[in-house]
């Protein structure tokens, strides 16, 4: 008999899940119907693309010839022939990493400034942690390429607009995740400056800074390394970095050139995300978490 | 008057009768406690002024001077004005099909992805395939492409199936499957190894164990990925239309174009909107397929 129950309550189990499995599926299947409707994807469209793209892709390998692949610039087929303006790439590479690094800077001290009274635990009431965190949401939640577009209008073309529009969006992202480590840190050094007669501003100082510093650090290099993917598509609208560059060659059809930046980037992200990382697990080794 | 000793011995003073030649005497014992000593201090100070050089360095280099600063922010502050109030404009409809189809973009985008990511996350995994060189290759590789913003993939598809939507649908499953395939290597490597060797063990084949040891428990942690990723992809859907790939960045970009700052703030509103509903109901999803 209990068998039986077993039984009858396996089966009814069994066939709840495929109930729910086959509504969920259904609301996919309409999902993914109304997005290929509205964004005008469909089998044929796809079918005439997907080759296009293809073909297209293949265009971008470089045409390396063994025998010829550490000859000079002039011979078609070696690596200096496919990276033949290398030195201004490396500038403009160089140029892009200084842009990332200085908005990182701008936007974290901004976002020191801000974080404290975002944090629930010291802001001095709820309207004051409300606001500031209204505050970092805003500049958080306009991409950096918004920022860019507006900022070229108002500061021109160049680096300067690519700067403030990345340093923009930082203020948000780094302010939101100082105020959380903020609130997890410990409170007894806060109450001991306090009762010693100390100021908000001292107690910030000396009881709240020291112990979050490392992983302010931490997550500011980790911005870094986002900034830099940012730093280098943010030319496209003008402002400033290889990004520029890269419009221009993929506009002309330059299919060497674009796989041969594209290479540089890719490696350019790589090198600067294997330090951060290193210098990110420094900082980490004298933080409490 | 009582004498203090420290363990060294040495004689110290209660606390109210401190003297200058105390504190001197300390100073000599314990120089640590008085500040870092003079090769410390002198080696800070050389770092703070490499890094007042380099800032310097980088204002020339990038042209910022006051002058140039000044005059932005009053352009700043001219847009803002302009801004306000926010206004949908004439067009309001190609608006709304423009943010239609950044969502659609990327919920197709990220849908792409996550199936083609399942194979390259299982690849990717050490506990499948345990070969050390393919699994280190394979991750560099998937890291590498990361590097690749998705609007170098979107301008690209651009050029080479045409403006619209699908290059943009195109741009986000490209730049997407990377990151899953390493979110899904790295969820199936800390998945508990002993349900897939039950099965093994039960007399199962590695297909079997992949689908009843390892599914269902790394299944919902992918699907909550998947779902951040459709978040994430929102977000960036929005600026695609700027290079081309369609949706509500084209629709930007016009405005600004000719400058209509009312409608272009209306559009960032409706899209810091859009962003939240979904932001909130993606959430909720995935703190229910979590728990």
């Amino acid at each position: 008999m209990p068998v039986g129950t077993f039984e009858l309550q396996y089966r009814r189990r069994r066939l709840g899940r495929w109930r729910t499995t086959l509504a969920w599926g259904a609301v996919l299947l309409a999902a993914l119907a109304v997005s290929a409707w509205m964004s005008e994807v469909s089998p044929a469209a796809l079918l005439a693309g997907l080759p296009r793209a293809g073909q297209y892709f293949a265009r971008l390998l470089p045409h390396l010839q063994w025998h010829h692949l550490l000859d000079g610039p002039r011979t078609e087929g070696s690596f200096a022939y496919w990276f033949y303006r290398i030195d201004l790439w490396l500038w403009l590479l160089l140029q892009t990493s200084q842009m990332a690094a200085l908005a990182t800077l701008l936007g974290a001290a901004l976002a020191l400034l801000l974080c404290f009274p975002a944090s629930a635990n010291l802001a001095p009431n709820h309207a004051t942690y409300f606001v500031f965190r209204r505050v970092l949401e805003l500049f958080r939640s306009v991409p950096d390429l918004v920022y860019a577009l507006i900022l070229v209008w108002a500061f021109g073309v160049g680096p300067l607009a690519g700067i403030l529009a990345i340093a923009l969006h930082t203020v948000g992202a780094l302010g939101k995740l100082f105020a959380e480590v903020v609130e997890n840190a410990d409170m007894g050094p806060w109450d001991g400056v306090r009762a010693a007669g100390g100021t908000w501003a001292q107690a910030v100082r000396y009881a709240i800074l020291p112990q979050v510093a490392p992983n302010f650090l931490s997550y500011l290099l980790l911005r870094f390394e986002i900034n830099v993917r940012g730093a280098t598509v943010i030319g496209f609208v003008g402002a400033g970095g290889i990004g520029q560059e890269l419009y221009t060659v993929i506009s002309f059809n330059y299919y060497q050139e674009i796989s041969a930046i594209v290479v540089l980037i890719i490696l350019t992200v790589s090198l600067i995300d294997l330090l951060s990382e290193r210098l990110r697990s420094r900082a980490m080794d004298g933080a409490v978490r | 008057m009582k004498a203090v000793r420290d363990e060294g011995g040495r004689a110290m003073k209660t606390a109210g009768q401190v003297t200058a030649a105390d504190i001197a005497a300390a100073k000599a014992a314990v120089p640590g406690a008085f500040g870092a000593p003079p090769w410390r201090r002198l080696q800070r100070w050389a770092l703070a002024a490499l890094a007042l050089a380099w800032f310097v360095g980088l204002l020339v280099w990038f042209d910022i001077t006051p002058a140039r600063l000044s005059r932005g922010i009053s352009g700043v502050w001219v847009i803002l004005r302009l801004m306000v109030p926010p206004s949908p404009g004439a067009q309001w409809q190609d608006i709304l099909q423009g943010l239609g189809e950044s969502v659609a973009m990327a919920f197709l985008g990220t849908f792409v992805a996550a199936v083609l990511a399942v194979p390259l996350g299982l690849l990717g995994a050490r506990n499948i395939v345990a070969n050390l060189l393919a699994h280190l290759s394979l991750r560099r590789f998937y890291d590498g492409l990361r590097g690749m913003d998705q609007l170098i993939w979107a301008l690209a598809f651009v050029r080479a199936v045409g403006l619209g939507p699908l290059a943009g649908v195109l741009a986000i499953a490209a730049a997407e499957i990377a990151v899953l395939a390493k979110l899904y290597a790295e969820a199936i490597e800390n998945a508990d190894p002993r349900q897939p060797e039950a099965v093994l063990a039960a007399g199962g084949t590695k297909l079997l164990a992949i689908r009843f040891g390892l599914l269902p428990q790394v299944l919902p942690v992918m699907l909550a990925q998947v779902l951040y990723a459709f978040e994430s992809n929102t977000r960036s859907a929005a600026v695609l239309g700027v290079v081309g790939a369609g949706g509500i960045g084209l629709q930007i970009a016009e405005r600004i174009k000719v400058r209509y700052w009312n409608e272009v703030a209306f559009i960032i509103l409706l899209i810091l909107l859009t962003v939240g509903i979904i932001d909130f109901l993606s959430s909720r999803i995935r703190r229910r397929l979590i728990a």
